[in-house]
């Protein structure tokens, strides 16, 4: 049942899996298979913290509004997700997900899901990059005084 | 974590909550009623109504102390995936749970600052049973006398002589809970 | 006597009512939607999530939709509504070196690894009403991109802390005090004064950033850096045993770096002000780092000289513009009973003094 799998590639699936946008992430997977709430899709907030410095001591920045969900599919696979806003349906598809990529059902899920997620999330953050590089200042110095 | 420690949970959290809530309060404010609490299935030894109060009064911020036969793993991984509550030693605790006699000795909780009486532990103190019969209860909330079957009465008469410090307590069985703040005077019989 | 009085139930459901039709205005003209708010209004979205404490931009743009446009009531709507959500625990605290950033600029390193980066800013601008905005429907032109990594870039404070010549962060993994969750205590921890500027009042922090600037408590602070950008949002997530980025933020973070000649604890080097916020909100962040830079007078061994910024009571119990505008706005409501106490206590002390006049003639 279960598949192989590091908690590396776990974390990366879950960030990934938070971070997407859910209308896309509903779009390349529509349909959710039966599954048992362990925690209904919940709304909260999480205490975001910073570091004094950004090195020093933690401190309270403020919260961050988040939904989490748990659950089990038929297979008994347990999947959890913690993500960003207050969409309850996105909570619920990231758990899923997290499940099914614990199970068998991963290598086509791998392909039909995260690899488009994370290709369009790296091309967003490389449009940002492109265009804060754009307003880079270029230094050029006057050469002054007599001796050159 | 083991598969039955993510059951057990409220199905409906807002609403099962805020009843439960309203229970509890209740409870403290009316001390010697009991009241009874629903919508948690908890791994064994936990009581439902010790159940319902932690899911319903603890979170990550709130420093839970398992004594006894309680401290199990089963009750751990449950509290942790359901209130996300750090597991602490009795010193430290906001809730402390267990059968009165792993509670002892009582005086090694927190009874608050003379400025902040709040940071006190609150114990819920799992009984074999809760009934109207016991020592004699005067205070506030109180009609004149109650009763409440009560695991002692020495420790809360010097509890009651810490106020305004103290611990407050609820006590459970099953599903049906009673609550003995630090206010209520307990007459020695 | 007190006088119970009901009667006002009807003029306030009007009253509500009317409000309703206001906020919505001339029904010939379009509706503001969220996500146009959100979108095109972004800095006041930016400010109300920064002090209203909670980072949701869909929610802070209702608020304002909903205040009207008044900042300071949009941010007490998200306090209200932040009061009403379970709170899951707490993030790793985050890590800003790391930040994905638009905009990163230093006012004391010209050449610095990783270059002046601009970003969308106002700095530049001419200040000059732009007409054509009046006009509606034109998209602007694309803006310009260049070839860019996505690494992150190094941070100023770094280079200087090379040399010793800047006061290092000692590194702890405290739990900071929360005063959402605990009254704050004085004298407090720099932890507590940072949440409680972060959240503050732009205008407040503002005011007193630029009263040191002027003499009242000066700390000679340059930017050292200020960058701004998103920051992934990591949580301990205890039934799985490991961390896992649940969202990511926009921060603007401002460090300052401040001429600092030593004291009887110190060394001469430079000190250092922190400034941490929610969103693009630039002139809060330097503005935080300044006051915190003020507030930090004790614990380098500096004089208090009696600066309104140097006073972390005056400070820190001044700066929450909800708490302010609830007990300011308060004495607007009825005080009827209290007033004609007062009433009858100027009536009574009048009498007094011309029954003495009336004697004494």
């Amino acid at each position: 049942m279960t598949a192989a799998f590091d908690t590396t590639a776990r974390q990366a699936w879950m960030g990934l899996l938070a971070r997407a946008i859910p209308a896309r992430l509903e779009q390349l997977f529509p349909d959710l298979p039966p599954h048992d709430m362990l925690r209904p899709p919940e709304v909260g907030a999480v205490m975001v913290q910073g570091r004094a410095g950004g090195t020093g001591q933690p401190f309270n920045l403020g919260e961050v509004t988040v939904t989490r969900c748990a659950l089990r599919l038929a297979s008994g696979a347990v999947g959890h997700a913690h993500v960003q806003g207050r969409d309850k349906a996105h909570a619920t598809r990231a758990a899923v997900l997290d499940a099914l990529l614990q199970t068998d059902a991963a290598a086509p899920l791998r392909a039909s899901v995260l690899a488009p997620l994370e290709a369009e999330e790296t091309a967003r953050r490389a449009t940002r990059a492109a265009k804060a590089a754009a307003t880079r200042v270029e230094f050029f110095t006057l050469v002054r005084g007599e001796d050159q | 974590m083991t598969p039955e420690a993510l059951t057990g949970g409220f199905a409906d959290a807002p609403v099962q909550s805020a009843h439960a809530f309203r229970a509890a309060l209740e409870a403290l404010s009316r001390p010697a009623t009991i009241h009874s609490l629903h919508g948690a299935t908890p791994p064994e030894p936990l009581s439902v109504a010790a159940g319902v109060l932690i899911l319903t009064l603890c979170d990550a911020t709130t420093p839970v102390h398992l004594a006894g036969d309680h401290d199990c793993p089963a009750l751990r991984d449950w509290i942790t995936f359901h209130c996300g509550a750090p597991l602490v030693a009795a010193q430290e605790a906001s809730f402390a749970v267990g059968r009165w006699e792993a509670l002892q000795p009582v005086a090694r909780f927190a009874i608050g600052q003379p400025d902040y009486p709040d940071r006190a532990a609150t114990l819920i103190v799992e009984m074999p049973e809760l009934s109207s019969e016991g020592p004699r209860l005067r205070g506030p909330g109180i009609d004149g006398i109650a009763t409440l079957s009560l695991p002692e009465s020495a420790a809360f008469i010097a509890n009651r002589g810490l106020f305004p410090l103290g611990f407050d307590c609820f006590l459970t069985a099953g599903a049906s809970v009673a609550g003995l703040p630090r206010s209520t005077r307990v007459e020695d019989v | 006597m007190y006088v119970a009085v009901k009667g006002g139930e009807r003029a306030i459901d009007s009253a509500h009512a009317w409000l309703a039709e206001e906020r919505r205005g001339d029904l010939s003209i379009a509706e503001l939607s969220v996500p146009q708010i959100r979108a095109q209004l972004a800095l006041a979205v930016n400010r109300v999530m920064a002090e209203g404490s909670l980072y949701d931009p869909d929610l802070a743009a209702l608020a304002i939709k909903q205040s009207r446009g008044d900042l300071i009531e949009a941010v007490f709507l998200i306090r209200a509504y932040r009061t009403t959500l379970p709170r899951f625990g707490a993030s790793r605290p985050v890590e800003t070196a790391q930040m994905a950033v638009i905009r990163r600029i230093s006012a004391t390193f010209k050449d610095l690894p990783g270059g002046q980066i601009l970003g969308p800013t106002f700095d530049y601008t001419h200040r000059l009403l732009d007409f054509k905005l009046a006009a509606e429907g034109d998209a602007p032109p694309a803006a310009a991109t260049a070839p860019a990594g996505l690494a992150a870039v190094p941070r100023v404070t770094d280079f200087l802390n090379r040399d010793g010549m800047i006061e290092t962060e000692a590194r702890s993994d405290a739990t900071p005090p929360d005063l959402t969750r605990e009254p704050m205590e004085m004298p407090s921890q720099r932890p507590l004064r940072l949440q409680a500027l972060t959240r503050g009042d732009e205008g407040f922090i503002l005011s007193l950033a630029y009263s040191t600037q002027r003499g009242y408590g000066r700390t000679h602070a340059f930017v050292g850096e200020l960058r701004i950008g998103m920051v992934a949002v990591q949580m301990d997530i205890p039934e799985l045993g490991f961390a896992v980025d649940i969202g990511e933020v926009e921060l603007t973070e401002c460090e300052t770096v401040n001429q600092f000649k030593g004291s009887k604890t110190e060394p001469p080097q430079f000190t250092r002000g922190y400034g941490l916020v929610f969103g693009q909100t630039e002139r809060k962040a330097i503005a935080m780092s300044l006051v915190d830079r003020a507030l930090r007078w004790k614990e380098l061994g500096e004089e208090n000289i009696g600066a309104p910024a140097q006073d972390e009571e005056f400070v820190l119990m001044h700066a929450d513009n909800v708490q302010a505008t609830g007990f300011l706005e308060h004495i607007k409501l009825p005080h009827y009973v209290d007033f004609q106490s007062e009433l009858e206590l100027i009536r009574r002390l009048r009498a007094d003094v011309f029954a003495t006049q009336e004697a004494a003639e």
